[in-house]
Formats: structure tokens, sequence, C-alpha cells
């Protein structure tokens, strides 16, 4: 057991399953690397998650492309279909939309559609979220978006630990999955077994565990709200269940709903968009199967209805914080 | 080109460099955020295409894109204010270096999806041709761009419609860390474009002559309705793909060895002077009014007004109901 950042902890996931199995291979934009005068020169991706493997497994398993994001979801799909088990990486989530159909159209309906006859085993792994000031088209999050088309899983990891469990799962699964790691959190580190290990999807973690009010948070919005649980427990005496879906699809609903039956408050925490999102998700599930159990209205802290913008003042004033956490805890304990 | 034309080429090309060189030295002091890619290197593309261009004509620029809002007239100030996220930028602090864009100027936006502007700009060609309208539209994709297939859906329907379009691609060998050779099958990218059925050039585009009057032609032929043309123009980057990029892919020789071989500037200096067309002294009088209105855009961006958390809710709708 060592201290590991994200970056490191993909790293390894990466490295353990390509070991494992040999129909393991990436397919991305700057993944692998080169030959320059008959060296190996590696790029490892441009935020450095696949370093060491176009060193070890060369250009078969490790293949960069063209910039051509509708040719590398579908070849990975093609390629699932008839046995591989690739992993695409697509550098932000924000540029899916180039290649949204090959995802949505296709990806997500070939076992339903046709008659389970397939699998289409592909992992597509981009980063995702604001906080690097990237401005409008480099720090959407689409995970919601993606949650709500049957037929794909959808993993959201919000520390090293998760994000190595949950990616090997990821790519062991047998239908697609998309893996959406948070951009500021590649640097972030905790304690990563060197080992191999699986994070079963539709199983919640609870980072913090308390009576009082339930918060539900994805990604790095998971963070804020540890946080935001920290100071309340320390300053108030106020006790919060923290709740990680860390698969918004599967989701774990049980974990939510018991955690709601036991304090009846309810906050939910997503940098995203607040229309059609996680949060208005997750509030219609404790609405729809928990409201009996509620003592106040369930607040949900999102961004608001508007594009990622760019300047630094106004990307914070744009992001969820641990004081608006705060705040909406106070509103639903009042 | 006349003696001024000359003059105005050399200042904007100069313009060019000097802002990406301070925009380099103001993002290692933390003042800019963001993705930021310099265009130094290529400076001959912009000009030599946007000399030919008015207000009126539009283009759709790259994440690259700098030294095309320069090149179509933008003011650097406002730019550096924008670099810096000020509510005097000309987006108001709200594209940032990524998402420059000034309509007065007919500069539809720099853009950060590598190939969406070829598309856009076909749709301002149009638009060009059924309001009776006398502008052309261009957009700048890099030769990692060209990989993009809406890039090839946006040139075949320049070409069947016969629009008045202009697709420049510039080819500096690199898409990020990947190098042409592993991206991109056929290396003639103009003969990719002529495929589609248009006139199509390569040029170099370090010699600033070449594009300009390669880009000339082009332009020319479009406004007279003579349909879509592509010009390939090659130019190195002289920086990493965006600041920060420690450039592990390339080593620091071939990168001093680029600035000294394949530099625009000194290629239109020694051109110029040993015509005769230009003096040293006026270069340099154009060399000192650059570096002051350089000093004036960094000052002015490091005062500028900071917007406030509720700027954040302006200009997502013109009326939302
Ligand atoms: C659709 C899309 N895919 C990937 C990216 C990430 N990206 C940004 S710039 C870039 C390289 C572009 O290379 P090129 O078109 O040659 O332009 P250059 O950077 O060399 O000027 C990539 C892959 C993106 N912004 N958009």
């Amino acid at each position: 057991m060592t201290i590991k950042s994200m970056r490191d902890a993909l790293n390894e996931a990466l490295h353990h399953e390509f070991e494992r199995d040999p129909l393991v291979f990436l397919i991305g934009e700057d993944v692998g690397g080169f030959e320059k005068d008959g060296q190996p020169v590696e790029i490892g991706g441009v935020f450095g998650v696949s370093k060491g493997l176009y060193r070890k497994y060369g250009r078969k398993r490790v293949i960069d492309t063209p910039i051509s994001e509708a040719a590398i979801i579908g070849a990975a799909s093609g390629a699932a279909l008839c046995g591989m088990r690739p992993i695409a990486e697509i550098m932000f989530a924000d540029l899916t939309a180039v290649c949204f159909d090959q995802i949505v159209n296709q990806i997500a309906k070939f076992r339903y559609m046709f008659g389970g006859q397939c699998a289409c085993p592909v992992v597509i792994r981009m980063t995702t979220g604001g906080g690097r000031n990237a401005g409008a088209q480099h720090s959407q999050t689409f995970y919601p978006i993606f949650t709500s088309f049957p037929g794909l899983k959808i993993a959201v990891p919000s520390n090293a630990y998760d994000a190595k469990g949950l990616l090997i799962s990821a790519i062991r699964d047998e239908d697609p999955v998309l893996f959406f790691e948070p951009k500021v959190l590649y640097t972030e580190k905790c304690e990563v077994p060197d080992e191999a290990y699986a994070i079963p999807f539709g199983e919640a973690a609870m980072p913090r565990e308390g009576e009082d009010v339930t918060l539900v948070a994805f990604g790095q919005s998971v963070n804020w709200a540890v946080q935001a649980a920290d100071e309340l427990r320390k300053t108030r005496g106020i006790r919060c269940d923290v709740i990680d879906p860390r698969t918004p699809s599967p989701l774990d609903e049980e974990t939510i709903l018991e955690s709601v039956a036991a304090t009846g408050r309810l906050v939910v925490i997503d940098e995203s968009p607040p229309r059609c999102g996680l949060t208005a998700d997750i509030a219609a599930l404790v609405a729809d199967k928990g409201f009996r159990d509620l003592k106040a209205p369930i607040k949900t802290v999102t961004a608001p209805h508007t594009p990622v913008p760019q300047a630094r003042e106004l990307e914070r004033a744009y992001l969820p914080n641990p004081r608006r956490i705060i705040a909406a805890v106070e509103e639903v304990l009042a | 080109m006349d003696h001024d034309d000359l003059l105005g080429a050399y200042r904007r090309l100069r313009l060019l460099r000097e802002f990406e060189e301070r925009t380099r030295v103001e993002f290692q002091t933390g003042q800019i955020a963001g993705f930021t890619h310099l265009y130094a290197g290529m400076e001959a593309i912009a000009v030599g295409v946007c000399e030919h261009l008015t207000d009126e004509d539009r283009i759709i620029s790259t994440h690259r894109g700098h030294g095309h809002c320069l090149a179509k007239g933008c003011d650097p100030a406002a730019m550096m204010l924008e670099l810096w996220g000020s509510t005097d930028g000309l987006c108001r602090g709200k594209g940032g270096t990524m998402h420059i864009a000034d309509f007065s100027r007919g500069m539809l936006g720099a853009n950060a999806v590598v190939g969406a502007g070829a598309p856009i700009a076909v749709g301002a060609a149009l638009a060009s041709l059924m309001t009776g309208g006398t502008w052309v539209a261009v957009s700048f994709v890099g030769d990692g761009g060209t990989n993009i297939g809406s890039v090839y859906e946006a040139m075949n329907l320049a070409v069947v419609l016969q629009l008045p379009k202009i697709f420049v691609i510039e080819d500096n060998g690199w898409g990020e860390m990947t190098p042409i050779a592993n991206a991109t099958g056929n290396r003639d990218l103009a003969a990719r474009a002529a495929a589609m059925g248009m006139p199509a050039v390569a040029v170099d585009g370090v010699d600033f002559f070449a594009v300009h009057a390669a880009a000339g032609e082009a332009i020319a032929r479009a406004r007279r309705g003579g349909g879509p043309s592509t010009l390939v123009a090659s130019a190195p980057r002289f920086y990493g793909h965006h600041e920060g990029d420690p450039q592990l892919y390339r080593s620091r020789e071939e990168i001093a060895d680029l600035r000294r071989r394949e530099d625009c500037l000194p290629r239109f200096i020694e051109r110029v002077t040993t015509e005769g067309s230009l003096t040293a002294a006026e270069l340099a009088a154009v060399d000192a009014d650059i570096a002051r209105i350089m000093d004036d855009a960094v000052a002015k961006a490091k005062a500028g007004p900071r917007p406030v958390p509720g700027d954040v809710f302006d200009h997502v709708y013109a009326r939302y109901r």
C-alpha cells in the first residue's frame, strides 16, 4: 500500500489489465508514442495516464490515432463486437459530441437491438469537469446526459483508490462503460494498493457517516461534500452521511434510500448544470421512493444553467463549493 | 505590394510575434489561466491570408487563435484583457484564450473543438451567396484537424454549392505530441482537398510572399463566383503544443534549429531590405511601436476590471421565455 495520485492509480489499472488479458488494447489521440530514428518516443497520453504502455506493448496494443473521434469510437466498438477488449480515450468529455452517434445510437444499442447476440465491451475513458479555466468547450461534465442512455454504464471516480478499482471493473465488464476522470483530481493522492482489485459497479462509497443529513455527490463534488461535512461536524456538531455513488449507472439506490430513511434530510451536489442532471435524478428517486422519510424539502447544489465561463472569478462562481453545501445543509435543518 | 502594404504586412507580422512572446512571459508569471496555444512561427500564414480581407470578410480560427485574431484586426489590448479574464476583454472574460472573437472585425471566433470551424465557415460563405454579399469566408485548421470527418463534409458542401470559401490548412507537422506521419495517411494535404473537387495548392508558410500570392488568387476566385479553394501552408510551431508542454517528443536542438532556419520574420526582412523596398530604419520604427503597443496592452490587461459572480448569468440567451 502506498500513496498514489489518481493519474498513477489509473495507470496501474491499465498496466494490470494489459498484463492480464492480451485482448485489451488502448486507442486514442496521443495515448502511445511514435518511432523516431528507430527509437521509441513515448507520449503516454496528454495527462500522462497511459505512460509506460507504449514502451512495453508497442503500437500494436497502444494505438495512437489521428484526431478523428468518430473513427476512434467506431473502431473500438467494431473491435469489441469481434471479441477484443478496447479502451478508447477521448481527451475531453466535451469532445464526445463529435462521436455522439457512435456512442449513443451504436454502442449503447447493439446488445439490445440485436436480441442479445453480441457484446460490445468497450471502455471509453475521458477527462471531465471544470476547475482548470479551460473554457466552455473543455470543462463540461457530460456524464449526466450519458447516464440517461440505457445500455451504457457510467463511472465517475472521486479519488485515486476508487479510480483504480472502478477502471479494472470497467475493463472486465461485458457491457460498454463510459469512464469519466475529473481532470483536477489527477494529482490528488490517497492510499492505493499495488495489486489489482475490482470495485463492483452499483455500490456506493460512504466517505463520511452521520445521522443528521444525507449528502449525495458525484465526481469532484464528493470532495467538496466531504469538506463541508467535516466543517459542519467540527463547528456545529452536525453529522452527515456523504454518499458517493461512484457509478451513476448502475445506481446504488438502496444506499441512498437507507441513508435518507435514517436522516430524513437530503442535499444532492454536482458540478453539472441543474436541468435533467444527476441532482434532479437523485431528488426524483427520493421523492418517488423515500418521500415519507423526508423531514424537510430536498436541496440541490449545482452549477447554474449557463455554459462554463473561463475567467478565474467566473469559473469559481460557477462551480459548487463547500460553503454553498453548508448553506444547503443549514436550510434542510432549519 | 507597394511600400505601405509592405510596411503594413511587416507591422502585422511583428505584432503577432510580439503578442505571443509577451503572452508566454505573462503566462509563466501565472497571470493567464487556461490551456494557452501560441502561434509563434506561423505568423506568415495568418497575415498572408488576412491582408486580403476586409472587416466584412469572415474568418473562423482554431484553438491556436491569437494570430488569426490579430491578423484580422482585433485590438491587441482587448485580446490581452480577454486572456486576463477581464470584463473589458473581447468576450468579457467568458471565452479566454481559446475563444476570442470580434464580430465587428468579421472574426467569428477561435474554436477549441478541432475541425469545428470548417463547416461553420461554410455557413458564413452560404450567407454571403444567399444575400448577394461580397464577402468571403475563411476557415483555418491544423494538419491534425484535417483528420476530422466534418472538414471533408464541409469541403464537399462548399464545392457542391460553389461557395466563396477558402479552407486554409496550417501544416506544422504536429497534432499535440503526435507527428503528422503517425496520423495522416496521405501526407499530400492539398491532394486530399483537391479530391473533393476544388483547386488546392501547397505553399511554404514561412514565406509571407508565397502565402500572400496564393491566398490572393484563391480569394479573388471566390469573390468573382469561382467557388471554394484550399490553401495548404507549412510552417513550424516554435513552442510546445500549449504553454506548459515540456516537449519531450522533440529535442532542444531541433527546436532551436527550426527557429534559426524557418522564421518568417528574418525571411521577410531579408527580402524587403535586399530589394530596397523597406529600410532598416523603417523596420526598427515599427518594432519600437509594436513594443510600445504590447507594453500598453499588458498594462491595460493588468489593470482591467474584473468580473463579478453575477456576470456568470449574462449572455446565455437573448431572452429566456
Ligand atoms: C475534436 C477535438 N479532438 C481533440 C482535441 C484536443 N486537441 C486540441 S488541439 C489538438 C491538436 C490539433 O492539431 P492541429 O490541428 O494540427 O493544430 P495545431 O495544434 O498543430 O496548430 C488536439 C488533439 C480537440 N480540441 N478537439
